[in-house]
């Protein structure tokens, strides 16, 4: 009777807290139809917060995984003074609020920033441009292909890549042969977790950003724009799609272990 | 290959603990050495600085009298099989065996087909020819095993380096693949070196042990040498149980300290003085209270019963008991009674720890 009540009360809270919102922002969306949903995402700013949005999640993905990748090996194959302290900085983004995050580039690239009015004068516009909101998703999402990545490559050891080495396997070899698949699954898990992440992020883009719509604006930002605006189910149209974005991008990451269950019932 | 280690020091990173202190080894071409110890003696250590896996601060290491170079130059030259085999999870079994070719530079790099032909060469040579598409997590203990040795032979080396490499099999699987091992060594014309901590595993197929302690070498010599002549107390109970006995050494006499133990005549050059006394259960003997003088005290004698070919028994001596064996045939007619004296004159003796005798 208990396992049962345990059971309800875990699926009450799951429906409440996690499903009723999209639900809910889907169903906003739709209340004047699946057409005038579709038009508000057609709207030129629309359009633009869309591509932006991917082309920022693209790019912090990007460098996020080269980064991931090469700390935790530097951070799990090799022990160095410092090392426990690196491994809690790189966490940092994790604990900061990220309108500080982008203050943070405010005031090393903006027009009273230590570097702003130089590259300025370069021609390099930064704050208040994609530039910026690159930056400030790249530190916001930084930890999370790190994180996935360090406990796993800890407990495969060194041991594979000893094996490689003595086998005559170079730097890149053993990389792309030996380490990287080896953790792969935990990779891609980072690496979805970080693209999650980068199409979501408001608090450290909004302050970079100076919100010039179908400029500046990911879709986070356009939201709230046209939600203030009163353009209730334009904004709710286009929540619901970065909503699904992102689920969909979650549920990805359960996508190996589903074909692992599958190949086993196969074999 | 020839392996000459002349004065090797390696200190525990970031301390002033030597893990390997002044150590020197000779491996001629074509030798089987074990090298045999404790856990933190430095055998893995000693192994893995071969290997060019860890460095050192002094000393030099000769392969084939050169010094080595790049890691890659020594892959082509070094075997390497790993305590736990270190198998890539994510390779087939062929991927496995092929992985030290298929990082050749391409102008070295065998074709595709050779590459092929090398891994069933293997696959048949380790008595796996089926094994190639399985993954290492299919395999038993005993397969992977002999996969990792595939994989470590691939490129034809002519040094083998063996970390615990029967560690974690089952005894059976243990004493055959030993005999195989050593059967390939031969055929291959290789030099192997073999880590372990058993020293019944390294007297059956080694033609050389080395036993280390505390970062050095105690004793290199051959299984039957080694045996003969311990050259330190360590090295005689590492070898196998062995009763020891204290005693004092007067006038060419040694006298143990407990009663019921027997003197007798030591080698003229042993000097006076307190010595520890070391023998095998088996090389105890045992005499009636009446070939001696009555007056000496006589120790009860508990039978054990019979196994691995000996009779064994407990003599129980005043502070503890002590273990003894002799040979189980028929023909052999001693009878031992209830109540003896014990004769340790085949003892070997020592004194701090050092032979003197």
């Amino acid at each position: 009777m208990r396992k049962y009540s345990l059971w309800v009360l875990t699926w009450v809270l799951i429906v409440l807290v996690l499903l009723m919102p999209p639900a809910v922002v889907v169903a906003e969306a739709l209340k004047t139809g699946l057409a005038p949903a579709l038009a508000s995402l057609s709207d030129p700013d629309g359009l633009a917060a869309i591509w932006l949005t991917l082309e920022v999640t693209a790019v912090s993905v990007l460098a996020n995984t080269i980064f991931g990748v090469l700390a935790a090996w530097v951070l799990t194959k090799y022990r160095f003074p410092g090392r426990s302290a690196l491994l809690v900085l790189v966490e940092l983004p994790l604990s900061i609020s990220p309108v500080v995050s982008g203050l943070v580039w405010l005031l090393l690239f903006g027009v009273q920033g230590w570097w702003g009015p130089a590259l300025e004068q370069a021609g390099i516009h930064i704050a208040f441009a994609v530039p910026g909101i690159m930056l400030a998703t790249i530190f916001v999402t930084l930890p999370y292909v790190v994180r996935t990545l360090v406990p796993l490559m800890e407990q495969q050891g060194r041991d594979a890549e000893e094996a490689a080495m003595l086998a005559g396997a170079g730097f890149w070899n053993i990389l792309w042969r030996v380490t990287l698949p080896g953790a792969r699954v935990a990779l891609f898990s980072g690496i979805l977790l970080t693209t999650a992440r980068a199409m979501g992020e408001f608090g450290a883009v909004s302050v970079v950003s100076g919100h010039i719509p179908g400029m500046t604006e990911t879709m986070p930002l356009h939201i709230e724009s046209l939600y203030n605006g009163y353009q209730t189910v334009a904004a709710f149209s286009m929540a619901a799609l970065l909503a699904g974005m992102a689920m969909m991008a979650v549920l990805l990451r359960s996508a190996p272990e589903w074909l692992a269950r599958w190949r086993e019932k196969q074999a | 290959m020839s392996v000459q280690v002349e004065h090797l020091v390696r200190y525990a990173p970031g301390s002033t603990r030597r893990l390997l202190n002044d150590v020197s080894l000779n491996v001629p071409t074509g030798a089987f050495v074990a090298l045999v110890g404790p856990s933190g003696a430095g055998k893995t250590t000693l192994l893995r600085a071969i290997a060019g896996l860890d460095t050192f601060e002094q000393g030099t290491l000769l392969l084939d009298g050169q010094t080595m170079g790049t890691m890659r130059d020594r892959a082509r030259k070094i075997g390497f099989v790993f305590q736990n085999y270190a198998l890539f999870p994510h390779m087939t079994v062929a991927k496995n065996i092929s992985f030290g070719l298929d990082v050749l530079p391409r102008s070295e790099r065998p074709s595709r087909s050779a590459i092929a032909a090398r891994v069933q060469e293997l696959l048949d040579l380790m008595q796996i020819p089926d094994a190639g598409a399985s993954y290492p997590a299919r395999l038993s203990g005993g397969q992977r095993q002999r996969v990792a040795l595939a994989r470590a032979l691939a490129t034809g080396p002519k040094l083998l380096l063996l970390d615990e490499p029967f560690g974690a099999l089952d005894p059976i699987v243990r004493r055959s693949i030993r005999t195989w091992l050593k059967a390939l060594h031969e055929r291959l014309g290789l030099t192997t070196i073999l880590v372990t901590h058993d020293q019944d595993e390294a007297v059956e197929i080694a033609d050389r042990i080395v036993v280390m302690q505390h970062g050095q070498i105690v004793q290199d010599a051959t299984p039957e040498e080694l045996n003969r002549n311990p050259q330190t107390a360590f090295v005689m109970e590492f070898l196998g149980e062995a009763p020891s006995f204290n005693g004092i050494v007067q006038d060419g006499l040694m006298v143990p300290d407990e009663a019921g133990l027997l003197p007798f005549a030591v080698d003229a050059s042993v000097p006076p003085g307190p010595v520890t006394a070391m023998l095998r259960p088996y090389e105890i003997q045992v005499c009636g209270p009446d070939e001696r003088s009555a007056q000496e005290p006589v120790i009860p004698l508990v039978a054990e019963g019979a196994r691995n070919g000996y009779r064994h028994y407990r003599a129980q001596l005043a502070e503890r008991s002590v273990p003894f064996s002799i040979p189980d045939f028929t023909e052999n007619t001693v009878e031992i009674q209830a109540s003896g004296l014990l004769d340790i004159s085949r003892a070997r003796l020592f004194r701090d720890g050092e032979r003197c005798g």
